[in-house]
């Protein structure tokens, strides 16, 4: 038995803040003690809370510790573990709570949150069948199996699910179509390729719950009729495959996955395809082509998947988020439960990868329908820096983004596609008054652009075309009439594409013209960049008046173009300065402004 | 790096090796990404002899497979450096300035992305996203990644690799 379990986050966010080196130093800690054995130490799934990692939470006391140092250890050790005394200066501090905040509850960040798909990230251990099944895991595949098919399909399609993929399909409903289409073979195919720069909820699922993704799997195979399932995970993400074979291997062990499942007469089997760095891949056809060793190029539709799908058989094509959230459904009275949850059209919860120049980044699952001003402001505690909110990027490179006067825009599938963004797969990347909305469309549409697998026309051409006309924008070449070109071109594109990509691309462009087209015509016919960004369209200037000469920008400078003396204001040499931002991201006084090109008084922000 | 240098470099190849990478695949043309996937792993890209090796024994044509190696971002046909730079091209690092870190790094070491230094010490790519948006912009040398970075952050990192 142990005394504590203890709970480092071991996803990718905190590992790169060194939660490795702190579970090093934790567990040398408890050695040097000899209090080893009583403690349980678990690299978890994430918590979510990004911003403030490495984290790790303690149980059954429930405490939250975060932006944690190797140094904390020992302290953490002698003072809370054997002293029993919680350790108040690592607890959550920020402007947003009055006194350092204990738990989950206390901390506004997850105060306003729902926990659906995210119930056991960061809560059990990953790599334990045993604690995902303590949870009450896979108590629904064991009552889906005593179920006919078809009424799971009718279960899952009452709950109102809708895939979180991003075209928001409901799930039910295609299941049904898998479960009907003719023939003894059929797939189950999981689609955990999350290509969206910006998102990456799928990942945080896939290395913090992976028997959730499993046991949904193996209830869409039992609904759909298919004996056999593909996870086509991104070769980026390599913890998340090493947990989901370890997840398969157990469940293998525990007969939830093989011959005769729980003595029921249904087999299954379980594969793990990497995939190679393609964000069309995301596309259900081109996933298809990928597993089958092909250039994942995508294909006309009909014939849809699920009547011919991988090798040609009835396939169905599930997002990770969409079969995390089976189990819940699918279990004794989930579907009412579930329904409870959400708004009219869409019903549950919606995890979000909240990044960008929000103050709190991280996971967040709220239920949908939760305004974008709650995620922002009381989950994401605001801007950094007390600078203004603009506007935030909705469903990546296929979204498109929401200005400031939408703040109250309820997050769900109808009201985004009304604004002219999407749910996408849940990134939202949230941009203060120092993002260039003709900078942002012009690098979704490079990715885009590069991303497009080139086989039809209006995606290959069109993109380059639009792309072209942003550059120039950018470069201070814009003329008035390229704002109807690209509004004609991405028309063009959107209807005459093959697939979800081409027709989905050029909203980033239409929706930043639709909500921001004043800058684009600062660029175009004052050849100005208020934000700073476009390097032709503005200069840097120091403030006279405000610049007590402290010599940190002249440092900083890479190019020796700024002069001064100590203690007098400084001054930038135009034409040696590169505009590469050094000086601005150094001077702690905000001295150093925007301004348009070649004047000295009139003052951006 | 020249073509003649990468010729030479590919004149060392063991082909052995790749036959046993291969064995338990033989006959299942859908598993020719796994198979590329291990190659790689193996070489650290894909020398022509082994792509050449691959279409003879898995019966694929060296046309199909160029199409499928170029297709995937990936693979990589040419030698790249003992270190791997990888610049988070994401959403969160880019209007978090993630390309004027990039900049910076092209600027120090002479090379595009892409590209490797002549010395074979570095190869600077893009990814498009690491996931690790709380920290952007990020870089990732090799397995660690470098956060929060602003460009005047870049020398003293690049500095810490042999």
């Amino acid at each position: 038995m142990y005394e504590k379990h203890i709970m480092i986050c071991g996803a990718t966010g905190c590992l790169s803040s060194g939660s490795n080196q702190i579970a090093e130093a934790l567990k040398e800690e408890l050695e040097k003690q000899g209090i080893k054995d009583k403690y349980r130490l678990v690299m978890g799934g994430c918590p979510g809370f990004c911003e403030v990692g490495p984290i790790i939470v303690i149980y059954p006391d429930e405490v939250f510790y975060c932006r944690l140092k190797t140094k904390d250890m020992a302290e953490l050790v002698e003072q809370h573990l054997i002293g029993g005394e919680i350790v108040e200066r690592l607890l959550y501090k920020g402007p947003d709570v009055e006194a350092p905040a204990r738990f989950y509850d206390t901390i506004p960040f997850y105060s306003k949150q729902k926990f659906n798909v995210l119930r056991n990230s960061g809560i059990i251990d990953p790599e334990s069948i045993d604690e995902y099944i303590m949870r009450g895991g896979y108590r629904a595949l064991k009552r889906a199996l005593q179920m006919d098919p078809q009424a799971i399909c009718d279960e899952v399609k009452d709950a109102g699910l809708r895939g979180r993929g991003g075209a928001g399909f409901p799930t039910g409903l295609k299941w049904g179509f898998t479960n009907k289409a003719p023939g003894d073979k059929k797939y189950i195919v999981c689609n955990a390729d999350e290509g969206d720069p910006g998102a990456f909820m799928d990942r945080s699922i896939l290395e913090g719950d992976p028997h959730a993704i499993l046991e949904g799997m193996l209830i869409a195979g039992r609904a759909c009729g298919a004996d056999e399932g593909y996870i086509y995970c991104r070769a980026e993400y390599p913890l998340a495959i090493r947990r989901l074979k370890t997840a398969i291997q157990q469940a293998e062990e525990y007969g939830l996955l093989g011959t005769n499942i729980l003595d029921s007469g249904f087999n299954f089997k379980m594969n793990i395809k990497e995939g190679a760095g393609a964000f069309v891949c995301g596309e259900e056809t081109a996933l298809l082509a990928s597993i089958e060793g092909k250039r994942g190029m995508p294909r006309p539709r009909p014939p849809f998947p699920a009547q011919v799908g991988v090798f040609g058989k009835p396939t169905t094509i599930n997002n990770v988020e969409t079969l995390a959230n089976i189990p819940l459904i699918v279990r004794e009275g989930g579907a009412e439960e579930f329904k409870k949850v959400g708004t009219e059209g869409s019903k549950g919860t919606k995890v979000f990868a909240l990044a960008g120049k929000v103050r709190n980044t991280g996971l967040v699952e709220g239920p949908m329908g939760i305004t974008i001003e709650e995620i922002i402001f009381d989950v994401g505690g605001g801007i950094q820096g007390g600078r203004e909110f603009k506007a935030v990027q909705a469903g990546g490179p296929s979204g498109g983004c929401i200005p400031q006067d939408l703040i109250n825009l309820p997050i769900d599938y109808d009201s985004l596609t009304k604004a002219g963004a999407i749910m996408g797969s849940g990134g939202l990347v949230v941009m203060d008054d120092r993002t260039c909305m003709v900078d942002l469309a012009k690098y979704f549409l490079s990715f885009t652009q590069k991303e497009s697998c080139g086989k039809c026309t209006p995606c290959r051409e069109g993109t380059k075309r639009m792309l072209e006309i942003l550059e120039r924008i950018s470069e201070g070449e814009g003329i008035p009439e390229d704002l109807d070109t690209l509004d004609s071109l991405a028309h063009s594109i959107k209807d005459s594409s093959l697939c979800g990509l081409g027709q989905t691309c050029p909203n980033p462009v239409l929706t930043t013209i639709r909500y921001f087209r004043h800058e684009y015509e600062e660029h175009i016919n004052e050849n100005y960049c208020r934000s700073g960004i476009c390097k032709p369209l503005f200069q840097y200037v120091i403030d006279q008046e405000n610049c007590n000469g402290c010599r940190a920008c002249v440092r900083v400078c890479p190019v020796d173009a700024i002069e001064g003396e100590k203690k007098e204001p400084h001054e930038i040499d135009q034409e040696l300065c590169t505009r590469c931002g050094s000086c601005i991201e150094k001077c702690r006084f905000d001295c150093i402004m925007i301004t348009r090109v070649g004047s000295e008084a009139d003052v951006g922000n | 790096m020249s073509n003649e240098a990468v010729a030479e470099l590919n004149q060392d190849i063991d082909l052995d090796q790749v036959d046993s990478i291969i064995a338990p695949y033989l006959g299942k043309k859908e598993m020719v990404i796994p198979i590329l996937q291990k190659v790689q792993e193996h070489f650290g890209y894909l020398p022509r002899p082994v792509m050449e090796h691959i279409s003879y024994r898995m019966h694929i044509p060296l046309s199909r497979l160029y199409g499928v190696t170029t297709f995937y971002a990936q693979f990589k046909l040419k030698p790249r450096g003992r270190n791997i730079i990888r610049v988070c091209k994401g959403t969160a690092c880019h209007i978090q300035g993630s390309p004027k870190i990039a900049e910076r790094i092209e600027e120090i070491l002479d090379v595009e992305s892409g590209e490797t230094t002549d010395d074979l010490k570095f190869t600077l790519e893009e990814v498009a996203c690491i996931g690790c948006c709380a920290l952007a912009p990020v870089i990732m040398v090799n397995d660690d990644p470098h956060g929060r970075l602003t460009p005047d952050k870049v020398n003293a990192i690049l500095d810490s690799y042999e």
